[in-house]
C-alpha cells in the first residue's frame, strides 16, 4: 500500500516536472484534424488501412507530447461509405459544427471530388489521400496530394519506359468502366500516341463483369507487345486468373501497369503464384531502397495493430502514406508555430519534406513534383503465404531509377515461371 | 477484330458461363418461380454460402466438398426462412408483396453486415487443383474452373428436374404451385410442402455458393450485382420452368460473352437486359412459362 | 373538402416560408447539407408511392430516374448553361417521358414482372450514360457552379430551398392523385386489376399517368444533385441505395396516404444522417436492415398505421 502510493507520487511528480501531466497542459484544447474515411463500401479495404496509418501517427505525436506546447492531436473521422453523396455534408459538419483545425481528404477520387470546391471556398488546406488529378479543374491552391503519382502521365510514362527499353512497340489497353481506371487509361493513351506506340487493342469492360476469359481471348488475338491494364480490385484478380488460364501470347513483353488491388494483401494472398511476372504500379515495397527515417518502426507498429483491427495485414499500399500525411502537417504546424491555413500552405509548397515514404515536394497544382510511383515486377511468389511479401525480392523495383532494385525479365510468359 | 475463331471461343466460353448462371439461379426458379416468394435475398444467401465454403477451404477442404457439406445446413436455413416468411406475410393475404420484398431486402443487408463483421470487407477466394489451370482442346484454352462449374451446374439442374418430375414430393411441389386449393382439398398440407420446397431451393445454394467462389473471388456486397442477373434469368425463363432456366441462363451467358469479345464490352449489361425486356414485352410469361 | 384543401395549402406556404427563413437566419451550413438530403428523399419516397403505394406496382428503378435527372441537368448545364430551374424542368420532362415509356413497355406485365423490368431498365440506362462521353461517361465529371442568385447567400442554401419547393410540388401532386378519380381508380387497380378492367376502370390510362408523374418527380429530385456535389459519375448517380431507400421510406411511413412517405423519409433520413456522424461504420447498414425487417413485420401499415391504432385505442372518433 505504502510503497504503491509512494511510487505513484514519485511518478506524478516526475511527470509534472517533465510537463507532461501538468494541469495547464491537460486543459489545452486538442488540435483537431477532420476527415471522412471509407469504412464501408467498395473502398473500405483500403480506407481502414489508411486510417490506421494516420492513427499510428497521431499516437506517436501525442506520445512525444503533442504539438504547439502540449496540445494533443485528435482525429475526427466519419464514414463516407465510399460515396460521393456523403462527403459534402460531412465536411460541412467538420468545418461548421466540429470546428476542426485542419482537413485531410477522403481516400480516393470519387469521395474527394465533391468537397474540392467547398474547401477552396473556405480557404482551407486539404491534404490529399490517393486521388488522381482531382484538383485539375478546381485549381485549389492549398491542395497537397500525398500520393506518389505526380504528373498525370507519370503512370503510363514509367510503364512505357520499361516496355520500350525491351523493344515494345505496340500496346493493348484494357480499362474498367470506372472513374479512376478511365482517367488513368486516358492518360496512357495520350502518352502512347505521343511516343508513337501503336494501340492495337482498346477495350473498356463494364463493372460487375464476372468472367474475363472472353476479353482475354480477344486481347490475345491482337498480339500486342505490351499490355496496359487499369482495373479495380474486384476485376484485377479475375483478370489475372483468366490471363494465366488463357494466356496472352508469347509476344507480350510486359503486362500490368495500373491494376489496383494487386497491392492489397488479401488479393495478393489469393492470387499467389499467378502474380509472377506481372509488372505493376505500387507505392511502397519492402525493398532496401525504400527504407527511410522511421519506416521500419512504423511497420512494426502497424503489423501488430493491423491484426487486432482486422485490416490489411501488410499495409504497404496506403498506411505509410496516412502516416506521411500526418508528418506533413506536423512539420507545417511546428515550423509555422500555429494553425494558420495560408502559412501552412506556404510552408508545404516551398519546402522539401522528409517522411517515412521518402522526401516529398509539391508543384503548384498540389501534386508531387516528381513521381514516386513504383513500377515493380512480381517474382518468385508462392501460393497462400502472406509473410513472403515482407521480404525483399518478391516485387523487384524497375522504376524510378533512383530506387531501382533489379532488371525486368521478359517476355511475360517466361517471367511467369 | 472479328474472326471465326474468336466467335467460336466466345460461344463456348459463354455456354460454360451460362451454365454457371443457371446454377446460381435455379434455387430462385423454385423459390420465386414456383412458390411466388419475392426472394431478393437469394443472392445474399448465395454469397453467405460461398463464404462458408471459403472458411472450410481454409481448413483444407476442397470447395466442392465444402459445398456439399453446406447443403444440409442451408436446407435447414431455408426451412426456417420460409416459416418466418409464411407466418408474417403469406398467411395474411395477397397484397403483401411489397412488404415481402422489403423484408428480404432487410435480410440481405443483415447478412451482408454479418459477413463483414465476421470476416472483414476484403475479397476472398479459394484454392483447389483445378483453379488456375486450363484445358487445351484443339487450339482453344478453356479454364478448368469453368468446366467444373459447368459440370456441377448440369448435374444440379438434372437432379432437381428429376426430383420435381419423378418423386412424389416433387409432384406435390409442382401441384402446389399450380393450384393450392385443389391440393388442400386432397388432404395435403400446402404449407409443409412449400416449406420443404423452399428448403430445397436454399440447399441448392450450398453447391451454388461453392461454384460462385470457384469462378471468381467474392466480397460481402457481391449479392447486389447478382440480384439483377438471377431474377433476369428466372423471369426470362418463365416462372416454374427448370429447363427454361438453363436455356435462359445460356442465352444470357452467350450474349454477354459475344459482346465482351467482339463489340464494345461496355455495352454487355445493356444487351443482356434488353434481351430480357424484349422477351417480356413479346411473351410476358417468359420463354417457357406456364 | 374545400376546408381541408385550404389547410393543406396554408401549411405548405408556412413550410416554404419557414424553410426560406432558415436559409436567411442560420449561419452554419451543415444543417442545409444534411437537410437537402432528407428533403430529396421525401420527394423520392412520395414519388415512388404514387406508383408503388397507390397502384401497387413496385418500382425498383428509382435509381434510374434519379440518375437520369442528374445527367439531364448536367447536359443542359454543360451545353446551354441553363439555370437550375430549367435544369429541373428539363429533367422532369425527360423523367416523365421515360416513365411513360416504362408504362407502355410493361403494358401486360403485372406484379413482380414489372419490378424486374425496372431493374433491367436501371442497368440499361446506366450503361448508356457510362458510354456517353459528353457528360463524362464512366470517368465522371466535375462541374463549376454558377454564382448564386440573390437573395440566397450560398448555393447550398439555395439548393436546400429548391428541394423544399420540390417537396411541396411532389406532395401536392400525390395528394391530388390520392383524392381524385385517379387515386380511386389506382386503388381499384391495386386491389384487383382484372376486376377493375372488367368494371370499366381505364387501367392503362391510369397506369400511364402514375408512371409518368412518378418518373417526372423522381428525375426532378435528382437534377439538383449535379450542382449539390459538383461532381457526377454513373456509379454514384445510379446507386442502388436510392431504389432501396425510396421503397423502404414509403413502406415504413405507410403507403396508403401521402403523409406516409413524408414520415418515413424523415424518420429514416434523419436516422441515417445521425448515424453517419455518430456510430459511423457498417452498423449503419445493419440498422437499416433491422429497421426494414421490424417495420415490415411489426407495422404492416407503417407509421401511419401505428398512429391510427393509437388514436383508435385512445377512444375512437
Amino acid at each position: 500500500m505504502h510503497r504503491r502510493t509512494l511510487l505513484t507520487g514519485a511518478l506524478m511528480s516526475a511527470l509534472a516536472v517533465l510537463g507532461l501531466a501538468t494541469p495547464a497542459a491537460a486543459q489545452q484544447p486538442p488540435i483537431k484534424i477532420g476527415l471522412s474515411m471509407a469504412m464501408t463500401g467498395g473502398l473500405a479495404g483500403g480506407g481502414k488501412s489508411s486510417l490506421l496509418g494516420m492513427e499510428i501517427w497521431r499516437d506517436d505525436v501525442n506520445a512525444k507530447g503533442g504539438l504547439l506546447g502540449g496540445r494533443k492531436v485528435e482525429l475526427v473521422v466519419y464514414d463516407d461509405k465510399s460515396s460521393a453523396a456523403e462527403t459534402p455534408a460531412i465536411y460541412s459538419k467538420l468545418l461548421d459544427v466540429d470546428k476542426v483545425d485542419l482537413l485531410f481528404a477522403p481516400y480516393a477520387t470519387v469521395p474527394t471530388a465533391p468537397i474540392m470546391p467547398l474547401v477552396k471556398q473556405r480557404g482551407m488546406v486539404l491534404i490529399g489521400n490517393f486521388s488522381f488529378q482531382v484538383n485539375s479543374k478546381v485549381g485549389h491552391d492549398m491542395w497537397f496530394n500525398a500520393a506518389p503519382w505526380g504528373p498525370a502521365d507519370s503512370w503510363a510514362s514509367a510503364y512505357f519506359d520499361v516496355g520500350q527499353k525491351v523493344g515494345g512497340k505496340t500496346v493493348a489497353i484494357l480499362a474498367a468502366d470506372q472513374e479512376f481506371s478511365q482517367n488513368v487509361a486516358k492518360a496512357a493513351k495520350d502518352v502512347a500516341n505521343k511516343r508513337g506506340i501503336q494501340i492495337v487493342f482498346e477495350q473498356n469492360y463494364p463493372p460487375n463483369t464476372v468472367e474475363f476469359s472472353a476479353i482475354v481471348r480477344a486481347l490475345k488475338a491482337a498480339k500486342p507487345d505490351m499490355v496496359y491494364i487499369t482495373s479495380y480490385p474486384p476485376d484485377s484478380a479475375g483478370l489475372l486468373r483468366a490471363i494465366n488460364e488463357i494466356g496472352v501470347g508469347d509476344n507480350v513483353k510486359i503486362l500490368g501497369g495500373g491494376m489496383v488491388g494487386l497491392q492489397f494483401t488479401s488479393v495478393m494472398e489469393g492470387l499467389g503464384s499467378l502474380l509472377n511476372g506481372v509488372v505493376n504500379y505500387n507505392t511502397w515495397l519492402p525493398e532496401p531502397s525504400m527504407y527511410f527515417d522511421g519506416t521500419k518502426d512504423f511497420f512494426e507498429k502497424y503489423s501488430k495493430r493491423a491484426v487486432e483491427a482486422k485490416v490489411d495485414p501488410l499495409g504497404f499500399y496506403l498506411a505509410p502514406f496516412g502516416y506521411a500525411m500526418g508528418q506533413l502537417v506536423e512539420g507545417a504546424i511546428k515550423s509555422t508555430n500555429g494553425l494558420d491555413q495560408k502559412a501552412i500552405a506556404k510552408y508545404l509548397r516551398e519546402n522539401k519534406h522528409n517522411t517515412i515514404v521518402g522526401p516529398m515536394e509539391f508543384s503548384p497544382d498540389g501534386e508531387r513534383k516528381t513521381t514516386a510511383t513504383l513500377i515493380a515486377q512480381f517474382r518468385g511468389v508462392k501460393d497462400k503465404n502472406i509473410d513472403q511479401f515482407r521480404t525483399a525480392g518478391r516485387q523487384v523495383i524497375l522504376f524510378p531509377e533512383g530506387l531501382k532494385t533489379g532488371e525486368v525479365i521478359v517476355p511475360f510468359e517466361k517471367a511467369r515461371n | 477484330m472479328f474472326s471465326l475463331d474468336l466467335l467460336r471461343d466466345a460461344v463456348v466460353l459463354g455456354l460454360l458461363l451460362g451454365c454457371f448462371y443457371a446454377a446460381v439461379s435455379i434455387g430462385l426458379s423454385v423459390s420465386f418461380g414456383l412458390l411466388d416468394v419475392p426472394h431478393v435475398a437469394h443472392p445474399a444467401f448465395l454469397v453467405l454460402a460461398s463464404y462458408g465454403v471459403y472458411v472450410l477451404n481454409e481448413y483444407g477442404i476442397d470447395p466442392l466438398l465444402a459445398g456439399l457439406m453446406l447443403t444440409p445446413v442451408f436446407f435447414v436455413i431455408g426451412l426456417g426462412t420460409y416459416w418466418i416468411y409464411y407466418e408474417t406475410f403469406e398467411k395474411r393475404g395477397q397484397d403483401q408483396a411489397v412488404r415481402g420484398i422489403a423484408f428480404f431486402f432487410g435480410i440481405a443487408f443483415i447478412i451482408e453486415v454479418l459477413i463483414i463483421l465476421a470476416l472483414g470487407v476484403d475479397q476472398r477466394s479459394v484454392s483447389a487443383e483445378y483453379i488456375g489451370k486450363s484445358w487445351r482442346i484443339w487450339d482453344m484454352r478453356i479454364p478448368m474452373r469453368l468446366i467444373v462449374a459447368f459440370g456441377v451446374a448440369i448435374l444440379l439442374i438434372f437432379l432437381l428436374t428429376q426430383y420435381l418430375s419423378r418423386t412424389f414430393t416433387g409432384w406435390a411441389i409442382r401441384a402446389v404451385a399450380q393450384d393450392e386449393g385443389a391440393l388442400r382439398l386432397m388432404g395435403a398440407n400446402p404449407f409443409k410442402i412449400k416449406r420443404w420446397a423452399f428448403g430445397i431451393a436454399t440447399a441448392v445454394l450450398g453447391m451454388a455458393g461453392a461454384l460462385l467462389i470457384i469462378v471468381a473471388p467474392v466480397e460481402p456486397t457481391l449479392d447486389r450485382a447478382y440480384i439483377g442477373r438471377t431474377f433476369c434469368v428466372v423471369v426470362m425463363a418463365g416462372l416454374g420452368s427448370m429447363s427454361g432456366t438453363l436455356a435462359a441462363a445460356i442465352i444470357l451467358g452467350v450474349s454477354e460473352s459475344i459482346v465482351l469479345t467482339l463489340f464494345g464490352a461496355s455495352w454487355a449489361p445493356a444487351i443482356s437486359f434488353t434481351l430480357l425486356l424484349v422477351v417480356l414485352a413479346v411473351r410476358p410469361q417468359g420463354l417457357f412459362g406456364r | 373538402m374545400r376546408g381541408q384543401g385550404f389547410i393543406f395549402w396554408l401549411v405548405a406556404a408556412a413550410f416554404l416560408i419557414g424553410m426560406f427563413a432558415l436559409t436567411l437566419g442560420v449561419r452554419n451550413e451543415y444543417p442545409f447539407f444534411a437537410g437537402y438530403v432528407i428533403l430529396q428523399f421525401i420527394v423520392l419516397a412520395t414519388a415512388w408511392n404514387i406508383l408503388g403505394g397507390y397502384a401497387g406496382y413496385v418500382n425498383f428503378g428509382t435509381s434510374a430516374f434519379f440518375g437520369v435527372g442528374v445527367y439531364i441537368a448536367i447536359m443542359l448545364f454543360k451545353a446551354f448553361n441553363l439555370p437550375i430551374v430549367v435544369q429541373i424542368a428539363g429533367a422532369a420532362l425527360v423523367g416523365g417521358v421515360l416513365g411513360l415509356g416504362v408504362g407502355f413497355l410493361t403494358l401486360r406485365m403485372q406484379g413482380i414482372f414489372f419490378s424486374i423490368a425496372t431493374i433491367a431498365l436501371t442497368i440499361i440506362i446506366e450503361t448508356f450514360i457510362t458510354n456517353w462521353k459528353f457528360v463524362g461517361g464512366a470517368a465522371g465529371i466535375q462541374l463549376q457552379r454558377p454564382p448564386v442568385t440573390a437573395p440566397f447567400e450560398s448555393y447550398v442554401k439555395m439548393l436546400f430551398f429548391v428541394q423544399a419547393a420540390l417537396v411541396v410540388i411532389a406532395v401536392a401532386v400525390a395528394r391530388y392523385i390520392q383524392n381524385s378519380w385517379i387515386g380511386r381508380g389506382l386503388q381499384a387497380l391495386r386491389d384487383d386489376e382484372l376486376a377493375a378492367e372488367c368494371t370499366g376502370v381505364p387501367t392503362l390510362k391510369l397506369k400511364l399517368i402514375a408512371c409518368c408523374l412518378s418518373g417526372a418527380l423522381m428525375s426532378a429530385a435528382g437534377a439538383p444533385q449535379a450542382m449539390y456535389l459538383q461532381f457526377a459519375n454513373p456509379e454514384s448517380a445510379f446507386n442502388l441505395n436510392y431504389s432501396v431507400s425510396a421503397l423502404a421510406m414509403a413502406l415504413i411511413g405507410g403507403t396508403g396516404h401521402w403523409i406516409g412517405p413524408i414520415l418515413g423519409a424523415i424518420l429514416l433520413g434523419v436516422t441515417q444522417q445521425l448515424l453517419t456522424v455518430t456510430i459511423s461504420s457498417e452498423v449503419n447498414v445493419l440498422i437499416l436492415g433491422v429497421m426494414l425487417v421490424l417495420f415490415v413485420v411489426g407495422a404492416p401499415s407503417g407509421l401511419i398505421g401505428l398512429v391510427a391504432r393509437r388514436v383508435k385505442r385512445g377512444g375512437g372518433r
